[in-house]
């Protein structure tokens, strides 16, 4: 059967009997949750959207200290807001398997960076894995449940966003019985991690590192293969480039290839014994040079002083993925060897060419929302904006994104912002966004008599991941029993005093109420509230409603919908605005723009 | 076997990932060794969606600049701006019909002339099929089938192993009913259209 990366995992973890899993979304992560949450029930253990990574992972810990297996799911970045659960877990330990799957983006497809999450292994001294095939992300999953109830620790496991969006075929395993129930047995000596029980714990975690080495020593997923005397190394995605590599330049017989799998603790004995056949080495890794250095340390203690390279020097880059072209080139070079490599073909007669990036969908209730804003703030106030659909409201005309760093800043920022200038800030989160780690910074607000004013962008959903549900959301369509947190009382409840809700797509009223944020002298609220048209589909909440066009006789072509709306269903004609009636939502933000009235439903 | 590499190039709501995982459940049916790669999550927003098949003894799921066999385009511009990924061997298989960005739109740049994108790609490689795969789609009866056709295109191109039953077994395994005679039609208008198609230098379309 042919499945996604993300789907094997999910099959993996199913087939180890998990009992709890746990999630906050993510591209590349977020199709591990999404099949979990279409098979729980049925299956019978215990799944959960979280409300960010770190309250996910603690949840399996919870779990997996019970004595039930558990997994948590999260994208690279979701790692950092975990990390201080993490680092201290990994000296509780666990009593049955806890698998974390981390996602990395090398390239940066869907993330805000590229940061190499290879590190955390070594900053918590846990056990890493990194599969390198569909079949292999299923089968590791199964091992590395294995690995973590041995070890008593958590295991993660790392992919980048090629394996978890690639399909490759996968054979099943037979599936393990679920148990979701357990029991948490005291022993505060050991789970309570005060100075005293931690400095024993650190000893612990230092034992269970040695080992995990000899784990990683024998593991079958770090092999050796070949006996020529041109070392290759390698780890996850890259693998199959350097195969296909060795392939394609006809070199299997002068090369010996070192795979490592289980990669983090790096097997010393094996990479010694490794160094020791060949005559220099080429380290296969894509972004920070971590197995190239543990190795060339290892070299070095062992007075092995053969050529050990990989980034840097002509050879790989340290910013980016790799691709089979650039390995196949890279290992050709190095190793002296000819390149069959065809050429891209050269065209010099192809003209420039329209972008054509992506946009916020036709009748998005955000784009009506920027407008209010804007019209009532100008261009000059600062937009401090967060992660989601939204943030592509940076894009001309809109132009409503200044600071972008990390999911939930657009509040911490704000503040510093208001407190450092004299400038006017209107901060934009989303809904899910406000719920994984929006309301902290908006205490933060409160409490310290911030003015600026915050904008809840509440489209219902998690519109950017996938449509999952986050703790605002009505799960009873989806079958799911969850209690709903209104953000309005959320964001009463802490003291926010000038609070207004307003559906974006009335113009005339959100205008009104950014006016009324504007005049408020403090920190106030606006909530945004429409379902995002996409999800309200999916869910069958949709309203029938008649596209919109644009009656010529009175359009005096002033264009205010194009240069401040901007909806990617319209578009110009030989200077006649035009919209597509068949990307047309019928939103009817853009006719209540027209200062002429010359946007008008279709008669059907 | 002998590897192909597939890369395929279209917009958001085109269907190309699902021509791309049918065209793997084909080649698993068929007993030849296959991965697929996807880009997910801009799709929906208009933007640009990229996919590829490797078939044969390769396990990399992506294809470099320059190492495609053969590239399916869903429109002209993603086409042209794909031609990095072909090299002079490269079979061409184009949709003419063509989807403006937005940038174009509301007057951010300019639309390429089809003819003449036609036209450079011809001299580029050393095969193209042009088909006007939105037109079949709607004839067959569903427009929503355009990836169909260009899988049928695909076929009828015979540049990779697998024969039209094999894609009609899992098209069927894998359609639901409403849609099924549409999507089988429009498969066999695209083999047909494989067989004989337009001629790049009178297409008649300009955008
Ligand atoms: C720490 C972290 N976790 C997850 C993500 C992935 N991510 C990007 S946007 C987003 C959620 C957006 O949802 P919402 O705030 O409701 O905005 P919408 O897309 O619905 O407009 C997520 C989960 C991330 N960038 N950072
Ligand atoms: S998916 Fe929904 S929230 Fe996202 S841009 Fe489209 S309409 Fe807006
Ligand atoms: S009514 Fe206007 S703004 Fe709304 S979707 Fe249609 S064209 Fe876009």
């Amino acid at each position: 059967m042919l499945l996604l990366g993300n789907e094997a995992i999910a099959r993996g973890a199913i087939e180890a009997g998990i009992g709890v899993a746990t999630c906050y979304p993510g591209t590349p992560s977020s199709e591990i949750p999404d099949t979990f949450f279409t098979l729980y029930q049925e299956a019978g253990f215990y799944f959960e959207y979280s409300t960010n990574e770190k309250v996910a992972l603690e949840v399996a810990s919870g779990a997996a200290i019970s004595g039930v297996r558990s997994m948590c799911t999260m994208k690279h970045v979701g790692m950092n807001v975990a990390s201080d659960a993490l680092m201290t877990l990994a000296y509780l330990g666990v009593n049955a398997g806890m698998v974390v799957i981390n996602a990395d983006d090398p390239s940066l497809f869907s993330s805000q960076n590229e940061q190499d999450n290879r590190y955390y292994a070594r900053l918590s001294a846990l056990p890493m894995m990194e599969p390198t095939t569909a079949q292999e992300m299923k089968d590791m999953t199964v091992a590395a449940f294995d690995v973590s109830e041995k070890l008593k620790l958590p295991v993660i496991l790392r992919t980048t966003t090629r394996l978890n969006h690639l399909r490759g075929s996968v054979t099943f395993g037979k599936r393990r019985p679920i148990t979701s129930k357990g029991s948490f047995k005291k022993d505060p000596f050991h789970y309570v991690a005060i100075p005293a029980v931690s400095r024993n714990l650190h000893k612990i975690l230092a034992e269970k590192y040695d080992q995990s080495l000899q784990l990683s020593e024998k593991s079958e997923y770090n092999r050796m293969t070949g006996t020529g005397k041109c070392g290759i190394v390698t780890n996850g995605v890259s693998m199959n480039y350097v195969q296909d590599a060795i392939n394609d330049l006809g070199i299997s017989d002068k090369v010996t290839l070192l795979r490592l799998g289980f990669s983090h603790p790096m097997p010393e004995n094996l990479i010694v014994k490794f160094l020791k056949g060949v005559d220099k080495v080429l380290v296969v890794e894509e972004l920070e040079p971590i197995m190239e250095n543990e190795i060339r340390s290892i070299a070095q203690s062992k007075g092995i002083g053969i050529p050990i390279k990989g980034k840097g020097d002509n050879l790989f880059p340290q910013l980016f993925e790799f691709d089979p072209g650039l390995v196949r080139k890279t290992i050709a070079s190095y190793f002296d060897v000819p390149d069959t490599s065809p050429q891209p073909v050269e065209v010099t007669d192809v003209p420039e060419l329209p972008g054509r990036p992506p946009n916020l969908c036709a009748g998005c209730p955000h784009r009506a929302m920027y407008y209010a804003i804007k019209k009532v703030y100008g261009p000059d106030a600062i937009y401090p904006s967060d992660i989601g659909c939204y943030t592509l409201g940076v894009l001309p005309p809109l132009s409503m994104a200044d600071i972008v760093i990390c999911m939930g800043a657009s509040v911490g920022s704000s503040c510093g912002i208001a407190a450092a200038t004299d400038q006017k800030v209107v901060a934009f989160i989303g809904d899910s966004t406000f719920f994984h780690s929006g309301i902290p910074g908006l205490i933060n607000a409160v409490h310290n008599k911030h003015k600026f004013t915050l904008v809840i962008l509440d489209n219902g959903t998690t519109a950017m991941t996938g449509q999952q549900p986050h703790p605002g959301v009505d799960t009873e369509p989806m079958g799911v029993d969850t209690t709903q947190i209104s953000i309005e009382s959320v964001v009463r409840g802490v003291g926010v005093e000038h609070v207004e809700v307003v559906n974006p797509l009335q113009v005339k009223k959100a205008v009104a109420a950014a006016q009324a944020s504007k005049d408020f002298d403090g920190i106030s609220v606006i909530i945004s509230k429409e379902l995002c048209p996409l999800y309200a589909r999916a869910i069958k909440k949709a309203r029938k409603v008649r596209p919109f066009y644009v009656n010529q006789d009175k359009c005096t072509h002033r264009l205010d919908c194009i240069n401040y709306l901007a909806c990617p269903a319209m578009y110009l004609d030989d200077g006649k605005t035009m919209i597509n009636e068949n990307l047309c939502i019928g939103c009817a933000v853009c006719a209540q723009v027209c200062p002429e009235n010359a946007i008008l439903p279709l008669k059907n | 076997m002998e590897t192909k590499r597939i890369v395929f190039v279209g917009v958001g709501g085109q269907g190309n990932l699902l021509a791309t995982r049918l065209l793997g459940e084909a080649c698993l049916a068929a007993g030849i060794p296959a991965v697929v790669s996807e880009i997910h999550g801009m799709a929906q927003r208009g933007g640009i969606v990229e996919s590829a098949l490797v078939m044969g003894d390769a396990t990399s799921p992506i294809v470099s600049e320059g190492e495609a066999d053969i590239l399916v385009g869903f429109e002209p511009l993603e086409t042209l701006r794909a031609l990095n990924k072909c090299n002079q061997d490269t079979v061409i298989i184009v949709n003419v019909h063509p989807l403006p960005p937005f940038t174009v739109a509301i007057g951010q740049g300019v639309y390429p002339d089809v003819d003449k994108a036609l036209e450079t790609i011809r001299n580029a490689v050393s095969s193209l099929i042009a088909l006007d795969g939105d037109e079949l789609a709607a004839k067959a009866g569903n427009p929503l089938s355009l990836n169909m056709v260009m899988v049928g295109a695909l076929i009828g191109s015979k540049s990779i192993p697998l024969d039209g039953d094999v894609l009609k077994d899992t098209i069927s395994k894998t359609t639901k009913q409403a849609f099924l005679d549409s999507n089988l039609k429009a498969f066999d208008f695209g083999i047909a259209a494989a067989h004989s198609p337009l001629d790049p230098s009178k297409s008649g379309i300009k955008s």
